[in-house]
């Protein structure tokens, strides 16, 4: 109970910093054509603003509290720059005009250009070759769309699995009902076929509850990221800082937990010539490396090609301008999107079936 | 290009995210659910088998069960049989027993009735002997109540005698 309430406060504190902005923001002067990839980027990377609908400046939007680490912590609404000053600048090298965004009030000292904040030279930015040139970066500590569609995820996760739980400390060992009996299958199918299996039945409890949690937490951000709206839409899993910081858990985990046995297959291969014992080792220090890089890749990779060909898929009617291509696109992005169901189910299973075989090798005794 | 590069302001969040999800998700939530399930598993595990052994003990206890009553059928057997042996012998031992009696007691009778017989005849024999003597006597008496008589006796006797 006090759990929930100190998620509801911080929850409420995070949407009071949160301001909505309504439709009468400044218009664009002259149309801009639709461009494809500028679009689909726009969608699977972070922003400092929830895009809710309508153009991209000027629609709908909530916009996220900045927070800046640059001699002293600086947080103001990110509103301050997507209503700032739109300035242009000439690069260096190639010539080009560049667009960017000045803040104004308590960011004016800073940009955004492409969701990145750099702090001001003279008051202006300098580009060169499509850069930011001699610009410094500040810490950017904010709630990102990203940051906000973690928080969504943990609470989410916390909520569904704290139900579960209290099911089962009210009723004890009983057969479950519920949520508890969608769940169970799912914890059960984490604990028997990923743990067990991989690790070995003597091993496979203690790393039962963090499989859990990688599972959980990949499959729920999933499907969040299914959800064309808030509290879905962002791209949270097909975020390589995201599958990186997962990835580096289970390399923690798994680099703990090598016994001895593990270790000396990694410098000194048993059962192979000592000239090949030397040439294995390296081989063997890089694969510690290369396994959980697979892992952040394989996510990273998959979520975001799944956003990438449903976001292309709608782009087909705003291309051709025409409704009609809505006949074609709009089937297809539903089976992708029914796919990428699977696909988010999937991919958790494989991040944390391929963690416990990582954890299953490092904690695997000498067999003779 | 900035897609596959990290962004340490998110790097920093998920790593607080994370790690505050994973504390609270294996404190207070797996660790119930994980100890429910295994708790109500081995019940399971162990309600199946008692029934396995339960099946099994009734079966002993069936065996169990029919041994005794094949036990009991032959002790009833040799029971009913003992008693039925028991019973002719007696019946013969009573038989036996009475036909010794009654011989014994028909001896004894033959031996009274042969004693009181030999008892009644001396008794006939010295009654008929008074008797006679009385009668002899009455007859002699009365033969020889007066003088004519007895000389009538007299002269008989004498005729007798020499007529022999």
């Amino acid at each position: 109970m006090i759990l929930k309430n100190t998620i509801k406060s911080i929850f409420l504190s995070i949407l009071t910093i949160c301001s909505i902005n309504s439709a009468f923001a400044t218009e664009h002067k002259e149309k801009k054509e639709f461009n494809v990839n500028e679009m689909i980027m726009h969608h699977i990377k972070d922003a400092h603003e929830w895009h809710l609908w309508g153009s991209e400046h000027g629609g709908t939007s909530i916009f996220l509290p900045i927070i800046l680490i640059d001699g002293g912590v600086h947080t103001f609404s990110s509103s301050n720059f997507y209503h700032g000053e739109m300035k242009t600048a000439i690069d260096h090298a190639t010539k080009a005009e560049v667009e960017y965004l000045q803040g104004v009030g308590p960011a004016a000292n800073y940009a955004l250009y492409h969701e990145k904040i750099y702090k001001l030279n003279d008051g202006a930015l300098s580009f060169e070759d499509g850069h930011v040139h001699g610009n410094v970066k500040p810490f950017d500590l904010s709630i990102t769309k990203n940051v906000m569609s973690l928080f969504f995820g943990a609470t989410i996760l916390l909520l569904i699995m704290g139900s579960v739980a209290r099911f089962y400390k009210k009723n004890g060992a009983v057969a479950p009902k519920g949520l508890a009996k969608f769940l169970e299958p799912i914890i059960i199918l984490v604990r028997d076929d990923i743990a067990k299996e991989n690790i070995g039945h003597l091993k496979y409890k203690k790393y039962v509850p963090y499989l859990l949690t990688i599972f959980f937490f990949i499959f729920f951000n999933n499907l969040l990221g299914m959800i064309p709206i808030l509290p879905g839409g962002a791209n949270l899993t097909g975020n390589l800082t995201i599958t990186m910081f997962l990835a580096v858990c289970t390399l923690v985990v798994t680099v703990f937990s090598g016994n001895k046995n593990y270790w000396g297959h990694i410098f000194w291969m048993p059962g192979v010539p000592v000239p090949m014992k030397f040439f294995m080792m390296p081989i063997e220090i890089i694969g510690i490396f290369t396994k959980p890089f697979a892992l952040m890749i394989r996510l990273f990779a998959n979520m975001t090609a799944g956003h990438i060909i449903v976001l292309a898929l709608i782009s087909i009617i705003f291309i051709n301008q025409s409704i009609a291509w809505g006949a074609l696109s709009v089937p297809m992005a539903l089976f992708i999107s029914v796919l990428e169901l699977l696909v988010a189910f999937l991919q958790a299973f494989l991040f944390a079936m391929l963690s416990a075989l990582f954890i299953g090798a490092a904690v695997e005794e000498a067999h003779h | 290009m900035d897609l596959i590069l990290p962004d340490f302001g998110l790097l920093i969040w998920t790593s607080i995210v994370f790690g505050l999800l994973l504390i609270v998700l294996v404190k207070f939530i797996w660790k119930p659910i994980l100890s429910a399930v295994n708790t109500r598993e081995q019940n399971i595990a162990e309600s199946l088998e008692l029934a396995v052994k339960t099946k099994a003990e009734m079966v002993a206890m069936q065996a169990q069960n029919e041994n005794i009553l094949k036990e009991a059928r032959a002790e009833r057997d040799a029971i009913v049989k003992d008693a039925r042996e028991t019973a002719n012998k007696m019946i013969e031992d009573a038989k036996s027993n009475s036909k010794t009696e009654a011989e014994k007691i028909i001896v004894a009778a033959q031996q009274a009735i042969r004693t009181e017989k030999a008892a009644a005849m001396a008794d006939i024999k010295s009654q008929i002997a008074s008797l006679s003597i009385d009668i002899a006597e009455k007859i002699v008496k009365s033969e020889l109540a007066s003088d004519d008589k007895q000389k009538a006796l007299a002269s008989k006797l004498a005729e007798d005698i020499n007529l022999n």
